[in-house]
Parts: structure tokens; C-alpha cells; sequence
């Protein structure tokens, strides 16, 4: 089994986000950044088929030679090589056109993904590269099976979970529940060292524009201060009368 | 030319959200002058949503839909904006909005945003305003694509009452071949989820251990809320992971926010902060979390709990 596992290149979640240029630009200065967490859980699960079922792991993201770190990592982690193509990471849809392009030559059987980024949180790479590819396509999986070309997941839904079947290929975008917390991976020093040999690809981008354009960004509104409150009877009265939420 | 919004429902009732997604279809039907339609499939009391401005109705009823299926429902979305000439298509930021949401943009070709939160601000260029950086900053995007694909957050826009006199149409689309194939669900009967939860209330390891869940348990109840926790207890074990909610677990836009035990690390506070109102009880006046909530109580969670339990059970029964 082929498996290509997509990672997005994202501020650490403890990041304080700025912007700048008037606004009209993320501030990367001082940002300290990671493969997408979301992601993380999807290539610990691809690991997983690699060492139990022998399949191969090939690492993707689309982006400028700075995004190269998180797939260095992830190949420490155990990937066996990893791709970068060359190309600004515009929007959801245009990813989802530059990767399956790649797709398309290589016959990946099996593609993870998170089920979205923690930076523009645009929930969209999976699905749109689903239907660009015309593969079957599960979204927030917090459980995976393969057996042959047979796949079994398990989707969180609201207040529950489902279980579905497909077949291979597809699109599975991951999320916590994929793998137990304690199975992600953190790269050891022969992981790192290897990782320095292994194969990492840059493929120029195909010519795509995008039809979404982020022209500026705001940060929320300074709060007022938190209200104290010193007995349970207060905090009722106010959650009543002035928050008016029960 | 027309505004298409997907009014979905579950078990032949529409969510919360499809209200407050044809709400806004109405307000952006208005700025471009033209109808509204929305599209349901397999609703009993399709016509309901004239009351929040649709000007058509397009009904598919259908019984090979009674499950949920991504493939499926977002051909039908694509067929329905189509046959009605939609300039915009409205799918709500939920857990299966956002399943379908993507492949219905990439089927018309259209520009997609996901969680927008505001009615458009320009309608040439077509400008929303969404939440990026989970939570923790705003964009304002550009749409420029002929066709525009908006998944709407919830608890964002609110419900809009707007009376219109709707046609209805029976729809019949071509059902896609589904691809996935649902085996089983299962569902935590009689428990309210934190999707569709107007309250939530939520523990950290300030509660010392999974016995004391009764505490956040009895408050949910007693509030017909849901149940969450922080990070560290579903990575202790103490709850399951499906209750974790923050940056990288479930998100959370409710109405009122309970955090019990819960010092607020940024990761947590990302995820929570779209809820109206936060409460915070903790024993420590310096946790983070007294920043980002409108309320707080500095006291032991296993003093101030039973005590506000108590007390909302009189509330209740006087309101």
C-alpha cells in the first residue's frame, strides 16, 4: 500500500498571531512553527501501516522552501521520502489542485490528511481533493482499518461516532481519535540522522489562481475585564438578568 | 440569478442552523436583489423556512437519503445550484456542512470560505468576514469566482424572522453513487451534543479525577447542557476523547460556557472563545482563564458546584 500523508506547515498552537503590512499579512517573526497538529495524528496513523502492514509513507505539503522543516520532521518521525511543491499555499481549493496533481502520476492508494489546518482552519483540502480525484472520502476519522483494498473508519458525527466502509483509493482526513495521544511520534536522534539521507523532492507547482484572497486580517476585540462574582446566587442573577443565557 | 441555501435537517427536523443559515441567505439575497431558495431534503415541515425569507422551497424527498452521505448530498447541492442559476450557495460550518461544503465548491468551480460569521460587508468584490487562526484573529476574504460557496458558523449571524410567501417545488436530482457506505451508528442516547448545545460546561484537571465527573455531569443536566473537558483530562484518560474540546479538539460556539477547574491555556481558550458567555470557577484568581470569561467565581470547584446545582434546581423551578 501506497500512502501519501499531507502536512501543512503551521504556527505552534501557543503562537501569539500578529499581523503585518497594515494588516494584510500574517507576521511570522518570532513564530515558532510545526506540522498541523490535526496532520500529526494522520501520520502516526500511516506509520502505524507502515511498520504492521508494510506500506510505504510519502510525505507532501505545498509551500516555499521554509515549510521544508516539517517535512524533514516528518521523516525523522519515519516517513520514507517527502515532496515539496513549489508553489504559495493560496487557498483550500488551489492546494487541493497542486497536490492532486502529483496524485494523478503517482497512484497513491491511500491519502491522509487532517481534517484541517490550525492556521486558516479552512476545512477544505480533503474534500475538494476527494472530488478532484474522484476517490472516496471520509472526513474526521478518529478510527482506521485496512484489509487489502477494504477500508473500514470511524467518523466522529455529532454526540457520537459512525462506522463506515469504502475502498481504496481514498481520502481520509484524521483528527484526535485517529491514534492514542501516547502513539504520536517525536523524532529520536537515528531518526533525524536518517532523515538527512532520505529523498525530499521539490516539484514545481502547476499555474492555478485562486478565488479566495484574505485582504486583511483583525484580531478580536480587546475584552472588558471579567466580572467577579462572590456568591452562586449572584452568578445566577447575572447569568439571568444580564447575560440573559439561562 | 438566485441565493441556493441547503437547509439541513436530521431525522426529518431542521438543525438549529438551517434557520439561521437561510437568515442569512435572506440578508445576502437582499444585498444582491434577487430570491432566495432553499433546498432541503427529506424535511417534514419544509415550508417553515418562508418564516426566515425563502422565497422558494426545492424539496427532495428521497429514501435511499435517510442516512447522511458526503458524495450524495453535495451532488444534489451542486445539482440544485445549478438548475437554479445560484450565484451564492449557503452550507451551514457544521460537522457535515463542512463534509460537504468543499466538494460542492470544487464541482461548480466556485471560491469556498468556510466559518464566516458576518453578512458580506462588500458584495462587489465579494467580501466575508471569517475566523482564522483558530479563533484567534479574523480575515477578511475575497470571493472573485463567478459562483461563491460560504459555509456559515454557527451561533454566528442568528435567526432572522422574515416572512415571505414561498413557492414549493418537488426536486428530483440524480443520486450520485454514494462511495461510502454507512455501517453503524452509534449515538450517546439521551445526551445533548456539543455541537447542538446552547450550554456547555466544562472540566479541567482542577476536578482531580475522573470520580468527580458527577459534578460537571449534574450541572449539565440540571442546565440541559453538554459535557466537555480540557485537553490533559481526555490525554489522562479521564474522558473520552470525543468530550475534548479546544485548538485541536471539538470547537465550541455555545451560549454560555462553563469552565470548572480549568486554568485556560491559549490552546483551550482558542477553541471556546467564539461562546457568548464564559464562566470561569477556579480555586486560582491567577489562571488565565479569568482573562477570557465574562464571569468568574474564585472558589473550590467542589464547594461552588454543589452549591450552584442546588441553586439552579430553585431557579428552575421558579422560571
Amino acid at each position: 500500500m501506497k500512502i501519501l500523508v499531507c502536512i501543512s506547515h503551521v504556527p505552534d498552537t501557543t503562537s501569539k498571531i500578529n499581523f503585518t503590512a497594515e494588516n494584510a499579512e500574517f507576521d511570522s517573526n518570532g513564530v515558532q512553527f510545526v506540522i498541523n497538529p490535526y496532520d500529526e495524528f494522520s501520520l502516526a496513523r500511516a506509520m502505524w501501516f507502515k511498520e504492521k502492514q508494510g506500506a510505504s509513507v510519502t510525505v507532501i505539503t505545498v509551500g516555499d522552501a521554509s515549510t521544508e522543516p516539517s517535512l524533514r520532521k516528518s521523516l525523522a518521525i519515519g516517513a520514507d521520502d517527502a515532496i515539496r511543491i513549489d508553489a504559495q499555499a493560496t487557498d483550500g481549493i488551489t492546494v487541493a489542485k497542486q497536490l492532486a496533481e502529483v496524485i494523478k502520476s503517482n497512484a497513491y492508494d491511500l491519502i491522509l490528511t487532517g481534517r484541517e489546518s490550525i492556521d486558516y482552519n479552512g476545512a477544505t483540502v480533503p474534500g475538494a481533493l476527494a472530488t478532484l480525484l474522484d476517490y472516496n472520502f471520509i472526513n474526521a476519522c478518529v478510527g482506521l482499518e485496512i484489509e487489502g483494498t477494504s477500508v473500514t473508519a470511524s467518523k466522529e458525527i455529532d454526540g457520537g461516532t459512525e462506522t463506515l466502509g469504502t475502498e481504496l483509493p481514498a481520502v481520509i482526513a484524521g483528527q484526535k481519535g485517529l491514534v492514542e495521544e501516547k502513539d504520536l511520534r517525536i523524532p529520536n536522534m537515528r531518526g533525524i540522522m536518517m532523515a538527512r539521507k532520505k529523498p525530499l523532492q521539490v516539484l514545481p507547482g502547476i499555474e492555478a489562481t485562486s478565488s479566495t484572497k484574505d485582504v486583511s486580517f483583525e484580531k478580536p476585540a480587546e475584552k472588558s475585564a471579567c466580572k467577579i462574582v462572590t456568591s452562586v446566587d449572584e452568578l445566577i442573577d447575572v447569568l439571568h438578568n444580564e447575560a440573559k443565557v439561562i | 440569478m438566485s441565493v441556493l441555501v441547503f437547509a439541513e435537517s436530521s431525522e426529518g427536523k431542521f438543525k438549529k442552523i438551517a434557520f439561521e443559515a437561510v437568515s442569512y441567505g435572506k440578508k445576502i439575497a437582499q444585498q444582491l436583489s434577487t430570491q432566495l431558495i432553499a433546498l432541503t431534503i427529506n424535511a417534514e415541515n419544509a415550508s417553515e423556512l418562508s418564516t426566515y425569507g425563502a422565497n422558494k422551497i426545492i424539496k427532495v424527498n428521497n429514501e435511499t437519503l435517510s442516512t447522511f452521505n458526503a458524495k450524495v448530498v453535495s451532488s444534489i447541492i451542486a445539482q440544485a445550484a445549478t438548475q437554479e442559476n445560484a450565484e451564492v450557495v449557503i452550507i451551514d460550518s457544521s460537522s457535515n456542512g463542512l463534509y460537504v461544503a468543499p466538494a460542492v465548491a470544487t464541482i461548480l468551480d466556485a471560491g469556498y470560505v468556510s466559518n464566516v460569521i458576518e453578512a458580506p460587508s462588500n458584495t462587489s468584490p465579494f467580501t466575508v468576514k471569517r475566523k482564522t487562526f483558530s479563533n484567534k484573529a479574523f480575515s477578511h476574504t475575497e470571493i472573485s469566482s463567478a459562483v461563491k460557496v460560504i459555509g456559515l458558523a454557527k451561533n454566528s449571524f442568528g435567526v432572522v424572522a422574515s416572512d415571505e410567501a414561498a413557492t414549493e417545488e418537488d426536486f428530483s436530482p440524480e443520486i450520485a453513487n454514494s462511495g461510502v457506505n454507512s455501517t453503524a451508528i452509534n449515538k450517546n442516547a439521551g445526551k445533548v451534543s456539543i455541537a447542538d448545545a446552547d450550554i456547555v460546561v466544562s472540566g479541567g484537571r482542577g476536578l482531580k479525577g475522573p470520580e468527580n465527573w458527577n459534578l460537571i455531569e449534574d450541572l449539565a443536566e440540571v442546565l440541559g447542557g453538554a459535557t466537555a473537558c480540557s485537553k490533559p483530562v481526555s490525554d489522562l484518560g479521564w474522558r473520552p476523547h470525543n468530550e475534548h474540546v479546544g485548538q485541536t479538539g471539538k470547537p465550541v460556539a455555545s451560549n454560555l460556557y462553563i469552565a470548572i477547574g480549568i486554568s485556560g491555556a491559549i490552546q483551550h481558550l482558542a477553541g471556546v472563545n467564539a461562546s457568548k458567555v464564559k464562566v470561569v470557577i477556579n480555586i486560582d484568581p491567577e489562571a488565565p482563564f479569568f482573562k477570557a470569561a465574562e464571569y468568574g467565581i474564585v472558589g473550590d470547584a467542589f464547594e461552588v458546584v454543589p452549591q450552584l446545582i442546588e441553586k439552579l434546581k430553585e431557579f428552575n423551578s421558579k422560571n
